[in-house]
């Protein structure tokens, strides 16, 4: 039952990092009113613990790579008047191989990503690579420059969209949680707040790990699920790294389920002087103990590829929950089980690059015209497909 | 001959100024106490920095002890004949960043 008395918005969206922003720019830029609502504060989940990478590099092949040169576009085109609000630097990125062997595997992946018209320039061997970094180890076998890979800051990326989003009408409740999803007639109606119902005839679940649960209050299965990660800061520092570098085992190590603790290097500059070190991964549910092994190995990894890093003082770390899908592409979309039901999540370490071209395309199908990209890869009801008998 | 002791009064130098301190006090707290509050600025825009946090986390206070660069004030035990002096933000990390021995 809808009664007048409840305040309406034609979308609402769970969840104010960085996906949550960027649906609420895009729907309210298409004249939409949207309202946010979040249990914590602004980008208080995943958001603020990770890297801001923008990257095309690490996407091997399929409809991630799409998506992501999709979202370059954006980033570069009609949101490039906001790109020193949000720290947007174009660095690229450049990957390492210790191992000729790794770097015989890397060319092959090269050759595959210039098929698909990603930008890259060989890096034959050390002196090559010593040239665009030169505090790299000099033990390295050579790589691949990625022009096009870029960062911003992630948080403020989060705030500046969602002020834009409100200065075009938009309503953000922080330090509410929704406690249900309303439904009527198998339909999605709104939700129920700790600050009361809010009636809407869209609600987007924007709550990168926790989005399972709160699609659970819609009686829907999705299964995104948390794998950590560490980033160690060091002190800030002159400037020692120029580019996004990142070790070849990365990309694998993008593309693996295993559960296990995985280590591949990623170490790059900030516009601060701090230098970030990543990346670990391991599943271990929503556990926030700090360990010492993922973050020894990141150090190892770092000081493996920038041995000037070894008399470098960690200033801290952090950690933070990669949002994952099983098959490794995010849900976007309206929920086929649940009409009314929309999803943007699942990115897993590539939401902050991903979240503007997801958001434009969702707001799209929202709004039901035709989208730029087709979302039928991102089904969000894939996962209850079973082969035919 | 013995090292100096961290529970002696004695004389650093900063910068080449020498500044006296009493027995207990770290490099950040003679240098306050000195009247020297900002020696440190930032890589951007230059901004003058010291003392922030007081207890070691937020390494605004960094500064360069008998040659090694990047050391917290505030967590630093002032000793005898010490010297200091600011950290250059823009001063690049030698070439060769591998461990002396």
């Amino acid at each position: 039952m809808t009664s007048a008395t409840a305040p309406r918005s034609d979308v609402v969206i769970v969840g104010a990092g960085i996906l949550g922003a960027a649906v609420a720019y895009f729907a309210a830029s298409a004249g939409l009113s949207v309202t946010v609502v979040e249990r914590g504060s602004i980008a208080s989940g995943t958001t603020s613990r990770c890297e801001g990478n923008l990257l095309v590099s690490d996407k091997e092949v399929g409809p991630e790579l799409e998506l992501s040169l999709y979202s370059q576009t954006l980033w570069r085109g009609e949101l490039a008047e906001h790109a020193a609000d949000w720290e947007f630097e174009a660095k690229g990125g450049l990957v390492v191989s210790s191992t000729d062997r790794g770097k015989r595997a890397l060319d092959v992946l090269v050759a595959h990503q210039r098929s698909l018209g990603i930008r890259v320039d060989d890096v034959a061997d050390s002196a090559a690579l010593r040239q665009i970094e030169p505090y790299l180890n000099p033990a390295m076998a050579g790589g691949a420059f990625y022009p096009d890979d870029a960062q911003v800051q992630p948080v403020l990326a989060a705030h500046h969209l969602l002020r834009l989003a409100r200065d075009r009408g938009a309503r953000l409740l922080t330090h509410t949680a929704v406690h249900a999803i309303r439904a009527a007639r198998g339909r999605v109606t709104g939700v129920d707040t700790a600050a009361g119902r809010i009636d809407a005839g869209a609600v987007v679940v924007c709550a990168g790990p926790w989005s399972g649960e709160v699609a659970a209050l819609a009686g829907v299965t999705l299964p995104v699920l948390p794998r950590r990660g560490f980033v160690l800061v060091s002190e800030p520092l002159p400037p020692t790294v120029r580019h996004k570098v990142y070790s070849a085992e990365y990309v694998e190590n993008v593309a693996s389920s295993d559960a296990g603790l995985q280590v591949s290097s990623v170490v790059e500059g900030t516009p601060s002087g701090t230098i970030l070190m990543g990346a670990s991964r391991e599943r271990v549910g929503f556990d926030t103990t700090f360990s010492p092994e993922a973050v020894g190995r990141v150090a190892g990894g770092a000081m493996e590829l920038f041995p000037v890093l070894a008399d470098v003082q960690i200033m801290r770390t952090y950690s933070g929950f990669r949002p994952y899908c099983p098959d490794h592409l995010p849900v976007i979309g309206e929920d086929g089980r649940m009409p009314g039901l929309w999803h943007a999540a699942g990115h897993e370490g590539a939401g902050i690059g991903l979240s503007v071209g997801t958001a434009k395309l969702l707001v799209q199908s929202l709004c039901g015209e035709p989208t730029d990209l087709s979302l039928e890869p991102f089904r969000p009801d894939r996962f209850d497909e079973r082969p035919a008998a | 001959m013995t090292a100096p002791q961290p529970d002696r009064a004695g004389e650093l130098t900063f910068d080449g100024r020498t500044i006296a301190f009493r027995p207990g006090q770290t490099i950040g707290a003679a240098l306050t106490a000195a009247g020297v509050t900002s020696w440190r600025t930032t890589r951007g825009s230059g901004e003058p920095r010291g003392l922030f946090c007081g207890i070691g986390v937020c390494y605004d206070c960094i500064l360069t002890v008998d040659e090694h660069r990047s050391r917290r004030a505030c967590v630093t035990p002032a000793l005898d004949g010490q010297v200091v002096r600011s950290d250059d933000p823009n001063e690049p990390l030698p070439m060769m960043g591998a461990h002396d021995g």
